[in-house]
């Protein structure tokens, strides 16, 4: 195997697929939490994207095709090389004597909550997981997920499948008939973590949020992921990306995360355009 | 018989107003003839106090004399004999605070122009083909050096002269460290650096990209891997911020994710995929070599750019030359000005910055004059976006949990002048050793930690 080949290449659904890269260091020391940084070519962006399991010299990530970079990613397959692909960055999730454990995971961010879900069911911790979905179709990872916790719950928004709501509804429903958690752990888009920490806040639950503000070297050097964390800023790529979520200024990510909307809008556009045009030549 | 005139040969130089619209090279070097009259300026006089105001000990009169006879080639071997990165500290280094700072033309005039005449021996050398990349046979010892900044480059160019056998980590993409992502183009040309960076791969060093140490390998298991002694070059670290209201806003930019946007990821070009806000009106705060760099960038990106300063001009620590520079080009100077809140309008993107006036006390520890706040003096500036140029912190992140290892009070890697640390196979130096500094003072520190290094691994034999 060559120097960041993609070895596997699994579409999961048409938005989103998971890619299993070579990269033997990386996979040795990567631990759920943390994350990489890819570049598919020469010139490209440098994109962030959290670890979603690692053996055997691979490591796996799962991508949605939201952006320039990652239409472009998407154009590779199974033995085309990245250009670059550093990491493990960021600290781990603490996974240790926990308790009972919620964790939440939203539409992509099951990925991510996937790993934290294994790692704290490893450790020995039960392990309540609910993954919310806007409907059936694009329900991702549910077999993986099961493996990953004590029991799973499946939410679609528009109730199609499993339990009919957000995330947020499932967990108060289980607070409510009576289940103690000891730690919550919420991962995926903003809205979703800034409204679990609402709801964990009101019944007192610690709560772990996983950030993903914009970032470029994930080394501390730049200063671009910087979030205000209990009035303090906090670098998320070598402070976090894990905070707590009770103290995390949701506002002012959210705001700082849509910097480069317009960009991105465009930078989507042009891509498309070209694959298009390819698609025109086929 | 030396040329008396009484000022430097003056140096071509971009138009001010064309080059504040292109990311091109200000500077444009001597030619033969230039370097050759500012060469015969040098008096060759008896103490040489030039020679210990390089903090890499360049035998500075001999090269020149070298230029003046017109012998380039053997002016460039005793230059890079003396210094792995002519072409860079040729244009980078702050030559007025060291060797043409006590040159003795200085007394009466302008000192002799050393930076410039060190460029183009450099220079010449690169358009001739000529690298003086001569090793002594391998020596069999491997050595890790940790980040391909000045301190790490020149470290790792020491040290394969010397025959052994050099890994250089580096966390992104491509080599250089802050002379990639850091200094503009329009003052060190990115081809210049990876000029330097192939030479040293033509010396036998061998340059691992996208390495995290501390993430992917640790220190400890570096010395498992077979390397007998570590250099810490890792740079200086996370960005600085005021912790005043509103730094949070989008368009507050830290200036090292500014210039790493425009200088790494390119974003200065029109076809380049790395998103970057274009701001009318900027105001970047601090007065050091990065905010000439941030603001200077600014102004090529189209910009009204400030520079907010709390003290005065004559305490700008900034090069001579990048203040003198930044003002041709139009950068506006407010002194004696200190932000105290930046305020959004309600999409959370920067619309102004509030400032106070300042007035100059008495001396603080650091020997300048401390400013003071001048009561009633609250100002608001329009803008769209604020640069902080304020410095950094450390960065443990490299080093973090070696055992032994012990910081500095400021949590820098504590080492000594040769770069010695608490431990005795680990060195450092550079910014990860004495905070935020300059390229040729990071440079003389991977030089004598080469020496140290040498010393070390000589001795355990």
């Amino acid at each position: 195997m060559k120097k960041y080949e993609i070895v596997n290449k699994r579409v999961l659904t048409p938005e989103i697929s998971q890619i299993s890269v070579y990269a033997p260091l990386v996979a040795d020391k990567a631990r759920a939490g943390q994350f990489i940084i890819l570049r598919v070519d020469e010139e490209g962006e440098r994109i962030p994207l959290t670890i979603s399991s690692a053996r055997d010299g691979l490591v796996t990530v799962i991508y949605q095709k939201i952006g320039g970079t990652t239409l472009a990613l998407d154009g590779l397959n199974e033995g085309d090389c990245l250009h670059d692909f550093v990491g493990p960055l960021g600290r781990p999730t603490e996974v240790e004597d926990l308790g009972r454990v919620a964790v939440l995971g939203g539409g992509l961010g099951c990925a991510i909550a996937l790993p934290v879900a294994r790692a704290l069911h490893q450790a020995g911790n039960r392990v309540d997981l609910i993954g919310g979905f806007k409907t059936k179709d694009i329900v991702i990872l549910e077999e993986e997920m099961g493996q990953a916790c004590t029991d799973l719950y499946i939410c679609t928004d528009d109730g199609s499948y499993g339990y009919h709501g957000f995330v947020t509804g499932k967990l108060e429903e289980l607070i409510n008939s009576g289940v103690h958690y000891d730690h919550v752990f919420a991962i995926g888009p903003l809205m979703m973590m800034k409204f679990a920490c609402k709801l964990t806040e009101r019944h007192n639950i610690p709560t772990t949020v996983s950030m993903n503000p914009i970032m470029i070297d994930g080394t501390g050097m730049c200063g671009c992921c910087r979030l205000n964390v209990g009035g303090e800023v906090k670098f998320a790529c070598v402070d976090g990306p894990d905070f707590d979520g009770h103290q995390v200024d949701f506002d002012e990510v959210i705001a700082r995360n849509n910097t480069y909307k317009d960009f991105e809008a465009r930078s989507r556009e042009k891509h498309l355009c070209r694959l298009g045009g390819g698609a025109m030549n086929g | 018989m030396a040329n008396m005139q009484m000022n430097k040969t003056p140096m071509p130089e971009q138009d001010p107003q064309v080059r504040a619209g292109n990311f091109q090279e200000v500077a444009l070097g001597y030619t033969l003839e230039q370097a050759q009259n500012e060469a015969k300026r040098c008096l060759n006089c008896k103490h040489k106090p030039c020679i210990g105001g390089c903090p890499v000990g360049i035998p500075i009169p001999v090269f020149i004399g070298k230029v003046a006879e017109g012998d380039l080639a053997g002016a460039y071997q005793l230059l890079s004999d003396a210094n792995a990165l002519p072409a860079i500290s040729g244009r980078v280094c702050p030559q007025e605070t060291q060797c043409e700072g006590v040159c003795v033309r200085g007394i009466k005039g302008e000192p002799v122009a050393i930076g410039r005449i060190e460029r183009f021996v450099a220079d010449w050398a690169a358009e001739h083909g000529l690298a003086n990349v001569a090793t002594a046979p391998k020596n069999g010892h491997k050595v890790a050096v940790i980040g391909s900044g000045p301190a790490g480059l020149t470290c790792a160019g020491e040290l394969a002269r010397m025959g052994y056998e050099v890994s250089v980590f580096e966390a992104f993409h491509t080599a250089g460290g802050v002379l990639t992502y850091g200094i503009p183009e329009f003052r060190l040309p990115k081809a210049i650096v990876a000029r330097e960076v192939s030479n040293l791969e033509k010396m036998g060093v061998d340059i691992e990209l996208n390495m995290v140490i501390g993430k992917v390998l640790t220190i400890p298991e570096l010395f498992e891997r077979g390397y007998e002694a570590v250099f810490i070059g890792s740079g200086a670290g996370l960005p600085m911020f005021m912790k005043i209201p509103g730094e949070g806003l989008v368009g507050v930019y830290s200036a090292n994710e500014y210039l790493t946007r425009i200088n790494l990821m390119k974003a200065y070009r029109p076809d380049s995929e790395t998103p970057i806000l274009h701001g009318k009106k900027v105001a970047v705060v601090g007065g050091g070599n990065v905010a000439m760099d941030a603001a200077r960038c600014a102004r090529r990106m189209g910009a009204e750019v400030h520079i907010v300063y709390r003290r005065s001009e004559a305490e700008l620590p900034a090069r001579l030359e990048e203040i003198h520079h930044a003002k041709e080009e139009g950068i506006i100077f407010d002194f004696l000005t200190n932000p105290i809140s930046i305020e959004g309008d309600e999409t959370g993107h920067v619309q102004s910055v509030t400032c106070v006036r300042m007035e100059l006390g008495e001396p603080d520890d650091s020997g300048r004059r401390r400013p003071v706040v001048i009561p009633g003096s609250e100002f608001q500036m329009e803008v769209d976006t604020v640069i902080m140029a304020l410095g950094t912190s450390p960065n443990p992140m490299s080093y973090e949990g070696t055992p032994g290892l012990e910081k500095t009070r400021k949590g820098c890697v504590a080492a000594d002048e040769g770069g010695c640390t608490s431990c005795p196979n680990i060195f450092a130096g550079g910014d990860a050793a004495i905070g935020a500094a300059t390229v040729i003072l990071a440079m003389g520190a991977g030089k004598s930690a080469a020496k140290s290094i040498d010393r070390y691994i000589s001795s355990k034999e």
